[in-house]
């Protein structure tokens, strides 16, 4: 496992943490640190705890047992203080449709303390980094989905945080939107803010983060650098395997094939898993496995060489997709 | 960061620095942007009213006699039609728009990741509420003047029983609206609350005319202090331990739903 | 009109697949609906029984008195059925719309726009009729219980006049609301209601008026439905309740003729 940096530098500590909703267990006993400066990422499906770590650390949700404690503070009892030093990017937009771009800026702004033109100063200057200036005095509303998750990251970024906290940042944007997107939190790292994240993309959380932890089911199941874990746990490449099918069949090979396949493949490989629509081989050498496989006389439909992905991570850990 | 550390810095805080206030304020942001319908309606509505009930009906009332002590109906509803306006702003403001603050718009979410804290967005809304019955009374009183409708000059009263009708109503729904999903109850809280009691409180008619069962219902209703206290103090009819009355039962109504409201909104919003 | 262009029994079948959606969606809130019975017997308490007991009796139009009660009745009764179809056909309808976008979803269908108009409109006659025959059952038992409200035999027709001003106003109410951008837009729609609500001889006779303003309130829609329901339920019908039905009904199609071209604009340009 990767080492744990010490405490008093954490930006954020939790140990055994965990939240309950009444029977339902939510975050099960998690342990993590996120050091200053660094990109943190909790990768894993809808319902894996993601967002009720997310909330506890914002200070907005009760931590039910465990400690936690964010810039050394203690969330149920420092909450204001702590989110003093937040941004905060929700799941959902939260702005206020009724107010001009600037506005929603503005009186956020207020919200942390900050008097009228200083609010004022940092929104237009967020509005330029954020690539919306020209719109800051148009309604909310018909804005673009990309262009309201930029507001809300300007927005949450008012009070100079040395923290940002960012839930699904980028779920339901087009790719070209993702990129910008990225490209914004990439120069927000840069300048030495803190990100912690969550997502269910893997090429988001290749791409945005020093170190993930992987959650499923309340719990976490796997930490490292994202190249850690696929060296860790999964070969250099993967070779996807299609075959043709009859017409009916459900999975993607039927069942005396499947054997059959399986003992072509015997020994060429380090892992394989059955999707329903294809066969994924875990190999140092892709090019090299499809070769051999072909020797022996296999003949699929299409074969696909690429690296591994987280995605393939989280498939050996849970033996589930992640997006489903 | 120097603007950070006063915000996260708890003590020596002047009133006007608390964080209810910036609630607040967002609300007369938005309301700088309606103000004119605001005004539009907040005239209007009182001279449609004391046009048709006052001064058209009360041709009526007024002819058979019907009020005792020969009191103008005009003069008879005017206080009353202020409170009840005041009442049914309040009912509403604290109703829907703050069940989009919680649940559509989440506004509410936006601002609990900053140091406001869910008792603060209470007190900023119940504030924002507070402003717009004020607003609302004295824009009716101005009506009723201009219809020379009052006979004491304690009739400017109505406007703080007015303020104070409309928070015994705003509390206790905002600590109802905390605990609701969809808005679904509010179509019956109004049908079967708040309009049955815009007409049976003895606003359009002395509440002994109602049938003998229904009059104590009356009594427990505020609605009925607040009409039964401002149409005293407009018609200069004041009954010292009557009207002490009135103000305990709706200042008893305001505090128990603060009450309940600070528990309901947190126990909806840090959770 | 598209109306003529479709063979007769569609042009019946199909508005009545919008009224069988609507149906399946009130399914769930059929409280709300239901509850809405209870407002014009509200009124009716407050005003009829309530104010009525200041006031004794009024004279109508032709020089009859008539209990308080038995005058304001009727003029609940018009308003109900404006207040019922103005609710249907504004928010409600705009909701649908402009947010659930269910119209642009129903032309994908066989459905054509005058389809969705005339099921809507139809849709919100159905809801009222509700309310109407609630309000007359009780005004009814009162009848039994010695509080006659209705005067006059010719009172069963209040039930279709009453139609008749729901299927005005929803017509009116719909392509107003086809003008509206955003919902504070139906703040002006209530500055033309709330005036006719409390004006329109609704609780008192409108002799109380100025000859000039008594004209002005005659060419009104809501009065003409108040004139309409209570000269039958008082019994004392005129000539000019023929002006009232061929005024409610041509307001309700041209309501309906604009709501078709707005329509097409709205959604097929």
């Amino acid at each position: 496992m990767p080492e744990i940096p010490p405490t008093q530098d954490s930006v954020i500590h939790a140990r055994g943490l965990t939240k309950c909703f009444g029977a339902m267990t939510a975050v099960d006993g998690v342990d993590f640190d996120v050091a200053p400066g660094e990109a943190f990422g909790f990768l894993g499906p809808n319902g894996a705890g993601k967002t009720s770590t997310m909330r506890m650390i914002g200070a907005v949700s009760p931590v039910s047992a465990g400690t936690l404690t964010v810039f050394g503070l203690d969330p149920a009892r420092q909450g204001a203080r702590i989110r003093a030093r937040l941004g905060v990017v929700p799941q959902a937009d939260t702005l206020d449709n009724e107010l001009t771009v600037m506005e929603n800026l503005l009186i956020y702004g207020r919200y942390f303390g900050l008097p009228w033109n200083e609010s004022r100063r940092r929104a237009k200057e967020l509005l330029e980094f954020v690539q919306l200036t020209d719109r800051s005095n148009d309604q909310v509303e018909p804005l673009s989905g990309g262009m309201k998750r930029r507001l809300v990251i300007a927005r949450a970024l008012i009070n100079e945080p040395a923290l940002l906290l960012l839930d699904e940042p980028t779920t339901g944007l087009d790719p070209q939107a993702r990129h910008l997107l990225w490209d914004r939190l990439y120069r927000l790292k840069q300048r030495g803010v803190t990100l912690c994240l969550t997502t269910h993309y893997m090429d988001e959380a290749e791409q945005l983060c020093d170190r993930l932890v992987v959650m499923d089911k309340a719990k976490i199941v796997a930490e490292g650098s994202p190249r850690q874990l696929i060296e860790q746990y999964v070969t250099r490449e993967v070779l996807e395997l299609r075959f043709n099918r009859d017409e009916g069949e459900v999975g993607g090979i039927a069942a005396d094939d499947s054997a059959h396949i399986d003992h072509q493949l015997d020994g060429l490989a380090e892992r394989i898993e059955q999707l329903p629509d294809r066969l994924l081989v875990y190999t140092a050498d892709g090019d090299a496995t499809a070769a051999a496989a072909f020797e022996r006389g296999l003949r699929p439909a299409s074969i696909l060489v690429r690296r591994s992905t987280l995605e393939d991570v989280f498939l050996r850990l849970t033996g589930r997709s992640l997006v489903e | 960061m120097a603007a950070i550390a006063s915000a996260s810095s708890a003590p020596r805080l002047p009133l006007a620095a608390h964080p209810a206030f910036r609630i607040l304020e967002h609300d007369l942001l938005v309301f700088r942007r309606r103000w004119h319908s605001y005004l539009l309606s907040g005239l209007t509505q009182p001279f449609l009213y004391l046009v048709s009930m006052g001064i058209g009906l009360g041709l009526y009332v007024n002819r058979s006699g019907g009020l005792p002590g020969g009191v103008p109906y005009l003069n008879y509803i005017a206080p009353a039609l202020l409170v009840t306006q005041a009442m049914m702003a309040a009912a509403f403001e604290s109703a829907w728009p703050i069940m989009s603050k919680i649940n559509w718009e989440k506004t509410y979410l936006a601002a609990l990741n900053t140091p406001i804290g869910a008792t603060n967005l209470l007190a900023g809304d119940l504030m924002w509420i507070a402003f717009r019955a004020v607003l609302i009374s004295v824009m009716f009183f101005a009506v009723i003047l201009a219809f020379g409708a009052v006979s004491s000059p304690l009739a400017v009263l109505a406007v703080p029983v007015a303020l104070l009708t409309a928070l015994s109503f705003a509390a206790p729904i905002m600590a109802f609206t905390a605990t609701q999903k969809t808005d679904q109850a509010f179509n019956m809280l109004f049908r079967f609350g708040i309009t049955p009691l815009f007409l049976f409180s003895g606003t359009f008619f002395p509440i002994e005319k109602l049938p003998l069962f229904m009059q104590p219902l009356a009594w427990i209703t505020p609605l009925y202090h607040g009409v039964a206290l401002a149409r005293g103090l407009s018609l200069g009819q004041v009954d010292a331990v009557g009207d002490l009355v009135h103000v305990a039962v709706l200042g008893a109504f305001a505090v128990a739903g603060v009450l309940a409201a600070r528990i309901t909104f947190r126990r909806r919003l840090e959770v | 009109m598209l109306a003529l262009r479709l063979s007769p029994p569609l042009a019946l079948t199909r508005p009545t697949r919008l009224v069988a959606r609507n149906l399946l969606v009130y399914r769930r809130g059929w409280m709300v609906v239901v509850s809405g019975f209870f407002e014009p017997l509200f009124y009716l308490f407050s005003m009829g029984f309530g104010v009525g007991s200041l006031i004794g009796a009024v004279a109508l139009e032709n020089g009859s008195t008539v209990p308080y009660a038995v005058f304001v009745a009727p003029a609940l009764l018009a308003s109900s059925a404006m207040n019922g179809a103005i609710y249907e056909t504004s928010n409600n309808f705009f909701y649908k719309l402009k947010y659930a976008k269910l119209y642009d979803a129903v032309i994908a269908t066989p459905m054509s726009l005058s389809d969705v108009a005339r099921g809507e409109i139809l849709w919100a006659l159905m809801r009222g009729a509700l309310y109407v025959i609630g309000f007359l059952a009780v005004v009814g038992v009162l009848g039994l219980g010695g509080l006659g409200l209705i005067s006059s035999p010719l009172g069963i027709l209040a039930f279709p006049a009453a139609m008749v001003v729901g299927f005005g106003f929803a017509g009116a109410g719909m392509a107003a609301t086809t003008f509206v951008r955003k919902w504070q837009d139906f703040d002006i729609m209530q500055l033309a209601i709330m005036p006719m609500f409390l004006f329109s001889g609704t609780f008192y006779p409108i002799s109380a008026y100025p000859p000039a303003l008594q004209i002005f309130v005659q060419c009104t829609p809501l009065y003409r439905g108040v004139h309409l329901i209570r000269a039958l339920t008082t019994g004392t019908p005129d000539v000019w309740i023929a002006v009232d039905v061929l005024y409610l009904i041509t307001m309700g199609l041209i309501g309906l003729w604009i709501v078709g071209k707005r329509l097409n604009k709205l959604l097929l340009s």
